[in-house]
């Protein structure tokens, strides 16, 4: 049976999103889903903002807090994304039990996994859009809408959505192979983009052998892109040399870098995962 | 039936062991339960470098962050514990069996104990040497007890919400996520709780990581003092009732909870 046309694994895609939102917004009304989807994201925000605060006796109209608050806004992606795709190998496993059914069914995993996280890329849209607008209205952070790079911030946004999913998609290769519990895996990889990345903070500021590593990941250039894009300049002394082009560029390759990891990996543990048995394997505790 | 006190204190045993040995079957839980944590803290002391913070809010940040290896535990191996069990059918072993749920809740705050201070142990260890912290400890029996007071009253939330997510479904899953990075904001995880105002850190401080850790930085730096919320005897006396009263609570939780879904029909309903 063929199974690998356009249009077949479009159905995928668009099946496996709406069975992701469903399983995201069906357990409460949505009245409390959406304060659901708002408070987490402005706490988070609100971290840095007291953790800057405390520091600067509450100044936040400056620069360097736009670059913070903005970067953080837009790593949500990176967590929600990350956790969104790689968990389903754990939900469909060892909750619900139907990852067998879903092997065996005609499609292809990498689309359902991606229909999957795309439920998380929906929501996390609106937490980021919620929290630069609190951003703009309560902490009067710099950003002026009519100046925003528009064009920039798609083409940014659309690379980077796939770098995340790529990133999910490695991961739940990984978590093929891994034991219940171990959302901290998660939890772990997305806080070394994290700390990588410069998502808080310009990444000058990092020991010089963390800076190699943050200039191979592509996540540092697309978070440099989206703060260029919406606030028109860098703060970064080591990417304020590359033009947007350039910047561009570098993470089109390494992006396209990573693709290619991430297909190995993801087909290294599968294979390994049905040579042992280990699809749909209970871990139980 | 009652149960004699032997047999409840074999269920503890028995109920943190199963959360002890997990630990030790997974080798990947390794790295992600001690080096991958302590990477997000480091971005948050970074933030600080980034502001040219004072050094002693680099231990702050450390010790928030070996601390919300409790929190993690007692949200997700805890309140959330009941929910999982009942999804792979535990739920309705620990119902028939002769023993108190107290002691299947109390064997799950211990064994989650030992589990968490691994975690917790290791950001610390690795993080105060990383990030060559400088501590001035000013009296390191009360920083014991604060310590241990807060772990108390910290399992006994854990217990209290486990009782509440007994009959959940979904939504506990859910209700935990929604309790995490909102516990760091107003627990001050990363910044001394005193910056909330005195009326939300004072509301905060019905969550026992908030007095927790504000004690313990008072007495664990040499400008904790000046950052600190409450006296630390104050504090200490706080922690006390919280202890008493959620172990309490999560008493009569557990008792309410467990008929409620008894008489709804929804105790061991899987799936929800």
């Amino acid at each position: 049976m063929k199974y690998s046309s356009i249009k077949d694994n479009l159905r995928t895609i668009k099946l496996s999103s709406w069975l992701g939102w469903a399983m995201e917004s069906n357990w409460a009304d949505p009245f409390l889903f959406a304060i659901y989807s708002v408070i987490r994201p402005i706490a988070s925000s609100l971290i840095l903002v007291f953790m800057y605060m405390v520091v600067t006796g509450g100044k936040t109209k400056t620069e360097l807090f736009a670059y913070i608050y903005i970067g953080n806004a837009f790593f949500m992606y990176v967590y929600n994304v990350l956790f969104g795709i790689s968990w389903v190998i754990h939900e469909d496993r060892e909750h619900y039990q139907t990852i067998k059914y879903i092997y065996i069914a005609p499609i292809r995993m990498y689309y359902y996994l991606f229909g999957r996280g795309t439920a998380k890329m929906i929501i996390t849209t609106f937490a980021v859009i919620i929290a630069i607008a609190f951003g703009m209205v309560i902490l009067k952070i710099p950003v002026d809408l009519g100046k925003v790079n528009y064009p920039l911030l798609l083409v940014s946004m659309l690379v980077g959505l796939f770098i995340i999913t790529c990133l999910g998609v490695l991961l739940a290769g990984v978590m093929i192979l891994t034991a219940h519990h171990s959302w901290y895996l998660t939890e772990g990889i997305a806080g070394i983009f994290f700390l990588a990345c410069g998502a808080i903070y310009p990444i000058d500021i990092l020991p010089i052998w963390l800076q190699y590593l943050s200039k191979i990941l592509p996540l540092t250039y697309w978070l440099e892109l989206l703060r260029r894009a919406v606030l028109g300049k860098s703060l970064s002394v080591t990417l304020s040399y590359y033009s947007n082009f350039q910047l561009m560029l570098i993470m089109l390759v390494t992006t396209a870098f990573l693709a290619m990891f991430s297909h190995y990996i993801y087909r290294t543990f599968d294979h390994i995962a049905r040579r042992y048995g280990r699809i749909d394997q209970l871990t139980n505790y | 039936m009652k149960t004699d006190f032997k047999t409840n204190i074999k269920a503890i045993i028995a109920r943190a062991y199963v959360r002890v040995v997990a630990g030790n079957r997974e080798p990947s839980w390794v790295i992600s339960e001690t080096v991958l944590p302590l990477i997000s803290t480091a971005a948050f002391v970074y933030v600080y470098k980034a502001l040219n913070a004072p050094e002693e809010f680099t231990g702050f940040v450390v010790l928030g962050g070996a601390m919300s290896a409790y929190w993690m535990t007692v949200l997700w191996s805890m309140a959330a514990q009941f929910y999982w069990e009942k999804e792979i059918g535990n739920l309705d072993l620990y119902m028939i069996a002769p023993i108190s749920r107290m002691s299947i809740l109390l064997g799950m705050a211990s064994g989650g104990f030992v589990y968490a201070s691994v975690r917790a142990g290791s950001v610390f260890l690795l993080g105060s040497l990383i990030f060559k912290i400088d501590f001035g400890v000013i009296d390191f029996g009360r920083l014991f007890l604060i310590f241990i007071l807060c772990q108390f009253a910290l399992f006994g939330l854990g217990m209290l919400f486990s009782s509440l997510f007994m009959i959940y479904g979904r939504e506990a899953w859910h209700g935990v996520s929604l309790f995490q990075e909102p516990v760091y904001l107003l627990s001050g995880f990363y910044f001394p709780v005193k910056s909330l105002g005195f009326t939300l850190a004072l509301t905060a401080s019905l969550i026992p990581l908030t007095l927790g850790l504000d004690g313990m930085r008072q007495l664990a730096f040499k400008k904790g003092v000046e950052m600190g919320f409450l006296n630390i005897n104050l504090e200490i006396g706080i922690l006390a009732f919280l202890c008493v009263f959620f172990m309490v609570a999560s008493h009569y939780a557990l008792q309410f909870m467990e008929n409620l879904g008894k008489k709804t029909g929804r105790l061991t309903l899987r799936w929800q």
